[in-house]
């Protein structure tokens, strides 16, 4: 028997090349159920404009029941979006990946939702804490707790 | 063996009266607490005529003041309802807390939401696509699903895992519900169905209600030792006023080895003793930020004042003698040892005359930094000295054995010597904490009272701690155990005087500080 998170891969993979990803959003490589890459990039007017960044999921066993661990990917050619929610190791303190996610929540939905939170960005910053943070920051993001403030998605 | 058996070597007066320094508490196991707990939701669920379940998360909404969850109750119920997540916004009517399809009823033992199928529902608000499929895990195999009040239904085993994830991963006990969103919260009985096959996580569950139970309570603490469930109830401490003129040192109830004692007024877990709470962790803040000034004087080992050959710490005794030269000295203030017997002994004491007269910033700062270095290397010796301790009891035991073989005594009667290493153990453990306190205390008549105890203590510590180091010769063992169980008594008697005379000090508001301290105007 299939695990959860493998079948729910399986399906979410299925919708996204029947239907395709949402506008801005693009596949990049999803050839096993652990990591899948996305490019993505905010259309019409925003801060971003003509930035692509690339987006990395995790995924574990216990996916959908918990979060998948997301994060821009920081390499040579590219770096994570600057804004008041994303450090600059790629890491993103967004409640929907830790408190908020709902299992009903799918790889398109968190995008959709970095990709409004990009739109949405006032001030091209880096969180305040960011260099203290990225010092001392695990690998894997899920293991932070984040302290959400109160305009975060 | 019980250690506690000496025979007749120490006629200690049985303790009837309690001492200043020693408060009144309770330890309560967790099933004392489970019943509090449950007496509230009875409480509760009476007055307002609602399931135990919803009693349950409307008490967790409110951190279990029942007052005010009263009063908010009457101003507003639906209100409370909603906001406590036990039904939707639309439906939310003080009707909607009766028994309910998805909570369950009290009766039976089918007690949750969870339908076996979705055929069996009866009257669902809407009807269902047939056949459902759960929109977590799209497995069209499972048949049994289950919804809360709001109706968003999903398959048992996506109920089961996530329940199980939100206790076992982030110990949360008010878990919600799965869909994105919506506020409501799973009551108890639908938590337990989930958990059916999973008796461990349940239990870890209700350990989580009692753990939100206690922290909610300021008269209740639990106890900070790793994987112990045990609550002590302190309400002479639970007032932060109350906190200026006692030191709630409490033990929980198993008797575990070493015990769990903790301080009921703040996070410390020691004993704190004489000190109060907001000295003690000023102290402890300013030895953290001023760690690497002070770094150097942990070490073990100090050159020899005379030669300067190297010397290592490793007993707890302070009284130094060096192997090359024969020098005899003081570990903490490096001075000739043989001053030290004497009455104008005086190495506890911080001599203010350089910070009086010190003029310009520097040679203050200076001052003020060898003011503190006074205090914090006493502090850090006697800690030291206690951690040294695990190397003292193993070599006394071997004495013990040793002594049985030379002399007469039996295994009981050589217990002196353990006696003795955890009475001087203690004794440090207070005088470390003397030190942080005469660090803040005001110069004056009080101040050289306090100093004076400290010295005795001090004295007596020290002499015993030798006494124990010694060479044992077989025939100097009857008068090596005379000697040895009387300078425990006295060194016990010069604890008790140091810790009730500093807990009377500050019932009585004598102590004067020379910071600002929280609590004191
Ligand atoms: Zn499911
Ligand atoms: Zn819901
Ligand atoms: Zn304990
Ligand atoms: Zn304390
Ligand atoms: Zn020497
Ligand atoms: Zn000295």
């Amino acid at each position: 028997m299939a695990s959860i998170s493998a079948r729910r891969l399986r399906k979410e993979l299925n919708e996204i090349n029947v239907e395709g990803c949402p506008a801005g959003i693009k596949l990049l490589s999803a050839d096993n159920f652990d990591t899948w890459l996305f490019s993505i990039e905010v259309l019409g007017e925003s801060l971003y404009q003509g930035e692509v960044f690339k987006l990395m999921f995790r995924f574990d066993a216990n996916y959908p029941i918990s979060a998948p661990a997301v994060q821009f990917v920081v390499d040579e050619t590219r770096g994570a979006p600057i804004h008041p929610h994303i450090y600059s190791n790629g890491h993103i303190c967004a409640s929907i990946l830790g408190t908020e996610w709902s299992p009903v929540l799918s790889v398109s939905a968190v995008c959709v939702t970095l990709q409004s939170m990009l739109a949405s960005c006032k001030v091209k910053e880096r969180p305040v804490d960011n260099d203290r943070y990225v010092r001392t920051a695990p690998d894997n993001p899920k293991k932070t707790r984040f302290q959400y403030d109160g305009d975060t998605v | 063996m019980d250690m506690d058996d000496f025979g007749d070597d120490f006629k200690v007066p049985q303790r009837t009266v309690r001492k200043t320094y020693e408060i009144e508490y309770e330890s309560l196991p967790q099933s004392a607490v489970e019943r509090l707990v449950a007496n509230d939701i009875d409480h509760i669920s009476g007055i307002f005529g609602v399931e135990a379940s919803a009693a349950s998360l409307l008490l967790r909404y409110m951190n279990w003041n029942k007052e005010r969850l009263i009063e908010k109750y009457m101003d507003n119920a639906s209100a409370v309802t909603v906001a406590a997540g036990i039904s939707p916004p639309s439906r939310a009517s003080p009707s909607a807390l009766g028994p309910d399809r998805s909570q369950g009823s009290s009766s039976g033992t089918r007690t949750s939401g969870f339908r076996r199928s979705a055929r069996q529902t009866p009257a669902p608000p809407k009807a269902k696509p047939q056949p459902f499929v759960c929109p977590i895990c799209f497995d069209d195999t499972q048949a049994s699903f289950a919804a809360l009040a709001c109706d968003h239904t999903f398959c048992s085993g996506c109920w089961t895992a996530y329940i199980t994830g939100k206790i076992r991963e982030e110990g949360e006990h008010a878990i919600r519900c799965m869909a994105e969103g919506c506020a409501l919260v799973a009551p108890d009985p639908f938590v337990r169905t989930a958990l059916t096959d999973d008796p461990e996580t349940w239990e870890r569950f209700n350990e989580l209600l009692v753990r939100h139970f206690v922290a909610s309570n300021p008269n209740l603490k639990y106890c900070p030792y790793p994987s112990c469930t045990y609550t002590v109830s302190c309400p002479t401490a639970a007032s932060k006023s109350a906190l200026t003129t006692i030191v709630p040192i409490v033990t929980c109830g198993p008797d575990a080895n070493p015990p769990h004692r903790f301080c009921f007024g703040c996070p410390i877990e020691s004993d704190h003793r004489p000190v109060i709470c907001s000295i003690a962790k000023m102290w402890l803040k300013k030895c953290r930020d001023d760690s690497e000034t002070a770094n150097w004087i942990k070490s073990n080992t100090k050159e020899c004042s005379n030669c300067q050959s190297t010397i290592e710490k490793n007993g707890g005794c302070n009284h130094m003698t060096c192997k090359k030269c024969k020098h005899e000295f003081c570990w903490v203030c490096m001075g000739p040892w043989s001053e030290h017997g004497t009455a104008w002994y005086s190495c506890n004491r911080y001599d203010e005359k350089g910070g009086v007269d010190a003029r310009d910033a520097q040679s203050k700062s200076r001052a003020s930094l060898e003011r503190y270095l006074h205090y914090y290397n006493r502090w850090a010796n006697h800690e030291q000295s206690a951690k040294l301790s695990v190397e003292l009891y193993a070599k006394t035991e071997k004495k013990m054995e040793e002594m049985q073989v030379t002399s007469n005594l039996t295994w009981i009667e050589v217990q002196f010597m353990k006696k003795a290493v955890d009475e001087v153990f203690k004794c440090r453990m207070t005088l470390k904490w003397t030190y942080a306190m005469a660090y803040y205390l005001e110069k004056g008549n009080e101040k050289e009272l306090f100093e004076d105890n400290q010295r005795d203590l001090e004295r007596a510590v020290e002499d015993l701690s030798e006494l124990l180091e010694s060479q044992i010769e077989p025939e100097i063992i009857p008068t090596l155990r005379q000697k040895v169980t009387d300078k425990t008594v006295y060194v016990s008697k010069r604890n008790e005087i140091m810790l009730e005379d500093t807990a009377k000090g500050f019932l009585e508001g004598r102590w004067q500080w020379n910071v600002p301290v929280e609590g004191f105007d």
